[in-house]
């Protein structure tokens, strides 16, 4: 088992690797540059020239790149043109607030989605499953902007019981209660699509354990239905659907992007897009990475999960 | 059971809902709550570029001079009187006495050298806490020397009649040099200036707090402290407001517009201010390069209707290339082209031209563009009524400020753009004259010469007596009015909501947001 986490790890290295060089070249080949955007409608020729100097944007693609890399292997990420301060600081206080939203996503849409899809296949055909699967083909297709804001319309501004937006209360706020208090909107807007997917295939991997052998053996032998519906069929279904849970983690990332913007949650999706309107290439390079490097992780503990569900697959 | 486990579970979220209401509308008398548009990018002023973070800025900091209140006219701040020297190269101000920075250094005519010193000289030992994107505001300016300690006098290269605008601009807030050497590269996060705030605190994304300075030069500001928020999205700010979370938000969108002036709970309010949003014309190729079907254009589309009802009010007709905030530059008697077709009709068939396919280049968004794609959606439709069609292509703001910029032949016939400036120079100046045309280096992207225009231009440059300088600037506004090298279409107003229980606010046409004279019940 140790050895086959490592050899993961190992290979997510050259993954990201590529993946930083992918990024530089790409905010290198689109059009403008940081000069530019700082600058806004003072950016004549001259004024650019000299702030790129500055910036250090004058120098060749490939001794930009060198330098920076050469920075993160000494667990520098360098400063960001546009907020003036290390990216690391920006990049890691950003992601926790986006761990905190997409953890409470993810965990949230979880129950919701294994629950709902345990409870379709047991009463497959039944009005409970007719309802569960009209709810999820609503909740795959609202988007997630507008869905926020008719979650603030309803439950900040109508009927005012959470904040419509921040991560914590900006006067005499802070505590986890606080920030729990905010969470709720924005971590159940970014729940509901994710919740539909995990529930369509927790119903389709239930329907296909419910229909096979082991399980009519558990009813003969006289099981409760409940029993055999969490103790038996569950347990063998979570091996297909733990995978899927993995993959949403990844979704869920990059579905706060909105819901972030929406919320005015401080976290790295938010960050990202500002980023790369600016051409902060330093920043986008920081905050990709750190993305893609969580996306390797989720994925790597899925598949372990799997693993220890289901002892053929080790 | 099941039904209790169900109970449990609402009164427990019922709890979770009534116990943290803390934050939620309390916050208290004497604490402001603004809403911002972004995350401030830096709190100091020589490093920050975005009007957004100079609204805290002015707060902190005192400048020489600053615009009096409601205008964009030049009053003393920092000094309490000047002289300019007939040849207009020398500025020499005298210093108010008495005051310190928030730090407790005191404020003299070497704080302010070290200030310029510190943005216009390479080998200054701070020049690194930089980079300065605006300094070239001051790049007219030869030396900056401490003539004693009240007093201070700058020698320009050359006469610039903008100068004390540009120092009334927050690139030119004074700074305090022992706060710049204690805090380095940092400073931008750890403030001191002389203002009637001095700096709280900055959490990161989340707010940005300034607390009274109670030995302010000025008076102390009646509110106890003022919290920025950052809030993008044009509508959470909208939400936070009506829900109580902040007390003043700027740049309302055009679309919540009726619904702050319909509660009697808020109070609207706008300033006409220092922008201008036009269609650049391409003068040098295509059908613009006659003069008549560029009057035509200005004819065919109606301005009112873009500004009453697609931005609802939140701007107004814009009369040349020189806004009327500039109130002694605009006396306002170059009149708006009127919406008539027939004219435009007419004057096509003049030039010859009766239907036309122009490319008309379009941002998606950007700072000052209001709403480009509905604005340039309804152009269009007023173009096609001509009989012009507009085959519109829109680009990423960045992408398009680099496509637009080197100029437009080979590449449109109209461009949107938008400028928001601190004088009435500066727009025609870097984009109305023959030495700013692209390959110049300037912003001239239509390539519009007009060597009276040029001349105008220089000689408000040089002259130093303000009556003066407005009766060539509206000399500047007919002449361009009527070569329409521009669709001139909409002057941005500050537009600003705030809770009934906020006194004493008025926006500035300079969209700055001084808050000494605002109190909160």
């Amino acid at each position: 088992m140790t050895a086959f986490v490592a050899k993961r790890l190992l290979a997510a290295i050259p993954v990201l690797f590529g993946l930083s060089v992918i990024v530089f070249l790409m905010i290198a080949l689109i059009p403008g540059d940081a000069a530019t955007a700082i600058l806004g409608s003072f950016a004549t020729p001259e004024n650019v020239a000299r702030l790129n100097a500055d910036l250090g944007l004058d120098r060749s693609l490939p001794e930009q790149y060198g330098l920076w890399i050469s920075g993160v292997l000494r667990g520098d990420l360098g400063q960001s043109f546009t907020l003036n301060r290390p990216v690391l600081d920006e990049v890691g206080q950003r992601f926790g607030a986006t761990l905190i939203l997409a953890g409470a996503a993810l965990v949230l849409s979880s129950i919701i989605g294994l629950l709902a899809g345990i409870v379709s296949a047991a009463r497959q055909f039944g009005w409970a499953d007719r309802a569960i699967t009209l709810a999820v083909l609503v909740g795959i297709s609202v988007p997630s902007f507008w869905l926020g804001l008719i979650l603030i319309l309803a439950f900040a501004v109508a009927w005012p019981v959470f904040p419509p937006s921040g991560m914590v209360a900006i006067y005499g706020g802070g505590g986890p209660l606080d920030v729990a208090h905010h969470l709720v909107l924005p971590a159940v807007t970014l729940a509901v699509v994710a919740s539909g997917v995990i529930a369509r295939l927790t119903r389709t991997a239930m329907l296909e354990v419910l229909r096979q052998d082991f399980v009519r053996t558990a009813r003969a032998k006289g099981l409760s239905e409940r029993h055999v519906l969490f103790g038996h069929a569950f347990r063998a279904a979570l091996v297909s659907v733990i995978p899927v849970i993995g993959i949403q983690a990844g979704f869920v990332l990059g579905g706060a992007v909105y819901v972030e913007t929406v919320f005015q949650w401080p976290g790295i999706g938010a960050m990202l897009v500002e980023a790369i309107a600016k051409r902060d290439v330093l920043l986008v390079q920081g905050g990709v990475l750190v993305v893609a490097a969580s996306y390797v992780l989720f994925n790597l503990a899925a598949d372990l999960a799997q693993a220890l569900l289901d002892p053929r697959l080790a | 059971m099941r039904r209790r486990t169900v109970l449990q579970g609402f009164a427990a979220t019922a709890a979770f809902i009534a116990l943290p209401r803390l934050g939620l509308a309390q916050i208290p008398p004497g604490v402001l709550a603004v809403g911002q548009i972004a995350e401030p990018q830096s709190l100091d002023p020589h490093v920050a570029t975005a009007t957004n973070d100079f609204r805290i800025a002015v707060n902190l900091y005192d400048g020489l001079v600053r615009f009096r209140s409601g205008t964009l006219e030049v009053e003393p701040a920092l000094a309490t009187q000047w002289t300019i020297s007939p040849d207009g190269l020398a500025y020499r101000f005298t210093l108010r006495e008495g005051v310190a920075f928030h730090d407790g250094s005191p404020f003299d005519a070497a704080a302010v050298v070290f200030n310029f010193d510190r943005m216009l000289k390479d080998d200054h030992p701070f020049h690194d806490t930089g980079p300065f994107p605006l300094s070239f505001f001051f790049s007219t300016v030869e030396s900056v020397t401490a003539v004693d300690p009240r007093t201070v006098e700058f020698r320009l290269k050359e006469p610039f009649a903008p100068f004390l605008s540009n120092l009334a601009y927050p690139t030119g807030l004074i700074v305090s040099p022992a706060g710049v050497e204690a805090a380095g590269k940092e400073f931008g996060r750890a403030p001191s200036g002389t203002g009637p705030f001095r700096f709280g605190e900055w959490q990161a994304n989340q707010r940005v707090v300034i607390a009274r300075n109670e030995a302010y030069w000025d008076g102390a500001p009646a509110l106890e402290a003022v919290i920025f928020r950052p809030v993008a999205d044009a509508n959470t700010r909208t939400a936070e407001m009506l829900s109580g979370g902040l007390d003043l938000m700027v740049e309302v969108p055009a679309d919540s517009i009726p619904l702050f002036r319909d509660d009697p709970s808020f109070v609207l309010q706008e300033a006409p201010g220092p922008h201008v949003w036009f269609l650049i014309l391409n003068t040098r190729e295509g059908p613009f390069a006659d003069k008549r079907v560029r009057q035509a254009v200005n004819y065919a589309v109606n301005k009112t209707a873009i500004v009453d009802s697609l931005l609802q009010g939140t701007a107004s007709v814009a009369d040349g290339p020189i806004p009327r905030a500039f109130g002694f530059a605009n006396d306002g008697s170059t009149e708006p082209y009127p919406y008539d077709p027939e004219r435009a009709k007419a004057l096509l068939a003049e030039a010859g031209v009766t239907s036309a396919t122009l490319r008309f280049l379009v941002p998606q968004g950007g700072s000052g563009m209001l709403e480009p794609v509905a604005m340039a959606t309804a152009i269009q439709a007023d173009l096609a009524a001509v009989g012009l069609t507009a085959a519109i292509e829109t680009f990423e703001w960045n992408t398009y400020l680099s496509t637009v910029n080197p100029g437009l032949v080979g590449k449109g016939d109209m461009a949107a753009m938008a400028w928001m400036t601190n004088d009435p120079d500066t727009l025609p100046f870097l984009t109305l004259r023959a030495d700013a045309l692209p390959e110049n280096g300037g912003f001239n992207s239509g390539y519009y010469t007009n060597p009276e225009v040029d001349a105008l231009l220089d000689e408000a440059r040089r002259t130093t007596d303000q009556a003066e300088r407005g009766r060539l600037y509206e000399e500047v506004q007919r002449l361009v009015h009527d070569d329409a090298p521009w669709l001139f279409v909409a002057n941005w107003k500050q537009t600003t909501a705030s809770t009934a229980a906020v006194q004493g606010f008025k926006p500035e046409p300079s969209f700055l947001l001084p808050l000494k004279g605002v109190s909160k019940a």
